[in-house]
């Protein structure tokens, strides 16, 4: 790999042509990004690989023609409108076996990206056998490459990229209305068929776009990985939108001045692992849902239960066997080696009764707060409760304990 | 006449084993709502194939499976991790993982000296049908003539061998399959191993993409997973007939597919070479929009 090659293009001094075209990929990674949150959100996703793989025909039928009207087939505006034809009849066709057939969606996808490939492929074998029209270039629509990319090309697809990357911005209102709460949308008079329609251009914006740059085999992971990474990082839409639209923008960035600076390496596989390097780092890092926080809130999870356990059973006289407990009761100084409890341990465990006595009458009183209860309990309940709650709490604890002592002597 | 025994019967056989082994397999995909496994399980396989040439050097069938099946468990594994952390729906899972893989399959075929090899990204795509031909076989006597049968191409034997295999299991777990695919909380209550049906089943999805992916590429097995099987439901309400009809119009679309390709040969100057596996794909596509058009049974219960 060549480092400079690789700084420069990172910086934008790599050449007018590698400058726009990188711009273009950042715009189509964000807009990706965007796209595929709301696509992800209406269960949608896949419905982006029958879109992409549908435009092949119509790239191949766009050169033809070009081509046979004595022209050069090479045209880019003219091939994206076909692959924009071609991509609205598979969604066409998709949505019409799944409305008007039995089949479901899955199988209407699958037949519609498989043969509106083959097709495409079909027509693309023809045009490289019968030599006419400037073909070169023609196979960089499966796998995408920006090397060799007139400027006008470049500019053109610029253009595209920071276009959809406003239609989408101009739209996140709407789309993410419906896409979290299509009853409200619906009252609010939105149309989501109307709203779907939309989305679904905007997919068909972005595909189109990248396929010159990611290549029609692989423009998808644009629009699935980014929103599936932040879906580990945040609960929240707008967040998921900002954190995917940054992920999708950054794989573009890096990923075409990765591929500027090594040979022979197709930008749009490149694009995409780094896309999938970002989903990593999201999967195992991710403060909200990655598997290490989650490991890590498991593991402090068990530890508070043990405490709580251990010094209930402490605060009881009882002797301890569980090997967990013991180990947590000595490391927080609560127990001796004999199992003796040490000043602080006795401090300790009073509290904790009290605490769960607190608590376990806060759950009688309250019943339906315990499916948010799972961990709270194990909080210290100053932490948890208002102090007038706490109080009130005390005072009836306090009758309730008297009521019993009474009803004993 | 004899000639077009090693030139077209050969390749056709091929496009033919390949394709009716794949619909098979896809009958019950499609009735499952998983055709995109197919889709995901095809991408998936090229990764694994080009590892196991870069570490072991050969082109063997045995390094290959080994490499795709191991792939296609990695992304299971996978997809699976990302289903139940991510909470995400299984479609996009799926697609993460697909098109990573595949991406990683890409550059590294790419980084690859694959100048040894006659391997490329539009091979793994669609393959080159046309070049499975049997130049030993131009005569009849070449039938009998073992060492003329020695020359047929591998690809042959592979996947008849990954026919052979789909149609075994189909006779082995038949009752269990059928049970597990059309009620499968009943299968699992009345003791049928529901997760072991469901792996084995795309399991065999894997072996036959390997197989299908080094004689057609992987758009045929796209195709042919999910095409046929679709126009067969579309037919029929009884299962044994839907897989039968699968198998004809799978068989229809390899033999037609193939020989249309050749057509265009002729019917353009010469030099022209139409690909073969694509023209496949879209006829198995025609006789899927001919019976979403006209099939008897194409509305289901909804008629």
């Amino acid at each position: 790999m060549d480092v400079e090659a690789f700084l420069s293009a990172l910086t934008f001094q790599a050449g007018y042509n590698t400058t726009i075209v990188t711009i273009g990929a950042i715009l189509l990674g964000w807009a990706g990004g965007m796209v595929g949150t709301f696509l992800l959100l209406r269960r949608r996703s896949l419905v982006s690989d029958a879109l992409s793989h549908a435009t092949l025909p119509g790239v191949g039928i766009a050169f033809l023609v070009m081509a046979s009207l004595g022209g050069t087939g090479r045209f880019l505006p003219g091939l994206l409108l076909g692959a924009a034809l071609s991509a609205l009849a598979g969604l066409a066709t998709v949505e019409w076996i799944t409305r008007r057939t039995r089949l479901q969606a899955d199988a209407a996808i699958g037949a519609v990206l498989s043969v509106f490939f083959g097709f495409g492929i079909v027509l693309l074998t023809v045009i490289q056998s019968v030599q006419i029209g400037q073909q070169a270039g023609i196979g960089s629509f499966l796998l995408g490459s920006t090397s060799g990319m007139l400027r006008s090309e470049a500019i053109t697809l610029a253009v595209l990229a920071g276009g959809t990357a406003l239609a989408v911005f101009f739209l996140r209102r709407t789309l993410t209305l419906v896409a979290f709460d299509e009853t409200f949308a619906r009252a609010r008079g939105i149309s989501i068929r109307r709203s779907d329609l939309l989305l679904m251009l905007l997919v068909l914006a972005v595909t189109v776009t990248g396929l010159r740059i990611v290549g029609l085999v692989l423009i998808i992971a644009l629009v699935i990985i980014p929103p599936v990474a932040a879906r580990f990082w945040t609960e929240r839409v707008d967040h998921m939108l900002l954190i995917s639209a940054g992920i999708g923008a950054v794989s573009g960035y890096l990923g075409t001045a990765l591929s500027a600076s090594i040979d022979d390496l197709p930008t749009g596989p490149i694009i995409v692992l780094v896309a999938t390097g970002l989903f990593a780092v999201s999967l195992l890092f991710a403060p909200v849902r990655g598997v290490f926080s989650g490991l890590y809130r498991a593991r402090a999870f068990s530890w508070k239960v043990h405490r709580r356990q251990g010094l209930l059973a402490l605060n009881r006289g009882e002797a301890i066997y569980d090997k967990k407990t013991i180990f947590v009761l000595l490391a927080e100084g609560f127990m001796r080696r004999d199992g003796s409890i040490t000043p602080p341990g006795v401090v300790a465990a009073k509290l904790a009764a009290e605490e769960e006595a607190l608590w376990s009458l806060y759950l009688r009183e309250n019943p339906d707060s315990l499916h948010r209860a799972h961990g709270m309990l194990l909080d210290p309940i100053e932490e948890r409760l208002g102090a007038g709650e706490i109080n009130a709490l005390r005072l009836r604890h306090y009758a309730a304990t008297r009521q019993t002592v009474e009803a004993m002597a | 006449m004899a000639v077009y025994l090693g030139l077209t019967i050969v390749p056709i056989l091929i496009g033919l084993l390949a394709a009716v082994a794949a619909a098979l397999l896809g009958n019950f995909l499609v009735l499952k709502r998983q055709s995109l496994m197919g889709d995901a399980v095809s991408h998936v396989v090229l990764p694994g194939i080009i590892v196991a040439f870069v570490t072991t050097g050969s082109m063997d069938a045995g390094p290959m499976l080994v490499g795709a099946a191991i792939a296609a468990l990695v992304a299971a594994v996978l997809i699976e991790i990302i289903r139940v952390l991510g909470k995400v729906e299984p479609g996009a899972a799926m697609g993460v993982v697909f098109t990573a893989l595949f991406a990683f399959g890409i550059v590294l075929l790419e980084q690859t000296d694959t100048g040894a090899i006659h391997f490329d990204v539009e091979h793994a795509l669609y393959g080159n049908l046309e070049s499975l031909v049997w130049l030993a076989g131009l005569e009849w006597s070449a039938l009998t003539d073992p060492a003329a049968l020695a020359e047929l191409p591998p690809q042959l034997p592979r996947v008849a061998a990954a026919l052979v295999v789909v149609i075994a299991f189909f006779c082995v777990a038949w009752r269990p399959l059928v049970i597990a695919t059309f009620d499968p909380v009943f299968a699992a209550a009345s003791g049928v191993p529901v997760r072991l049906v469901d792996g084995a089943l795309i399991a065999l999805v894997a072996i036959v993409a390997v197989t299908a992916f080094e004689a057609v590429g992987a758009i045929i097995t796209i195709a042919m997973l999910i095409c046929p099987p679709a126009a067969a439901r579309l037919m029929t309400d009884n299962l044994v007939r839907q897989l039968l009809l699968s198998v004809v119009f799978a068989a229809i679309a390899a033999s037609f597919g193939y020989l249309a390709a050749g057509a265009g040969v002729a019917l353009f100057v010469s030099g022209v070479a139409v690909s073969a596996a694509g023209m496949i794909a879209t006829v198995s596509g025609l006789i899927l929009a001919l019976a979403a058009l006209f099939g008897p049974r194409r509305l289901g219960a909804r008629a």
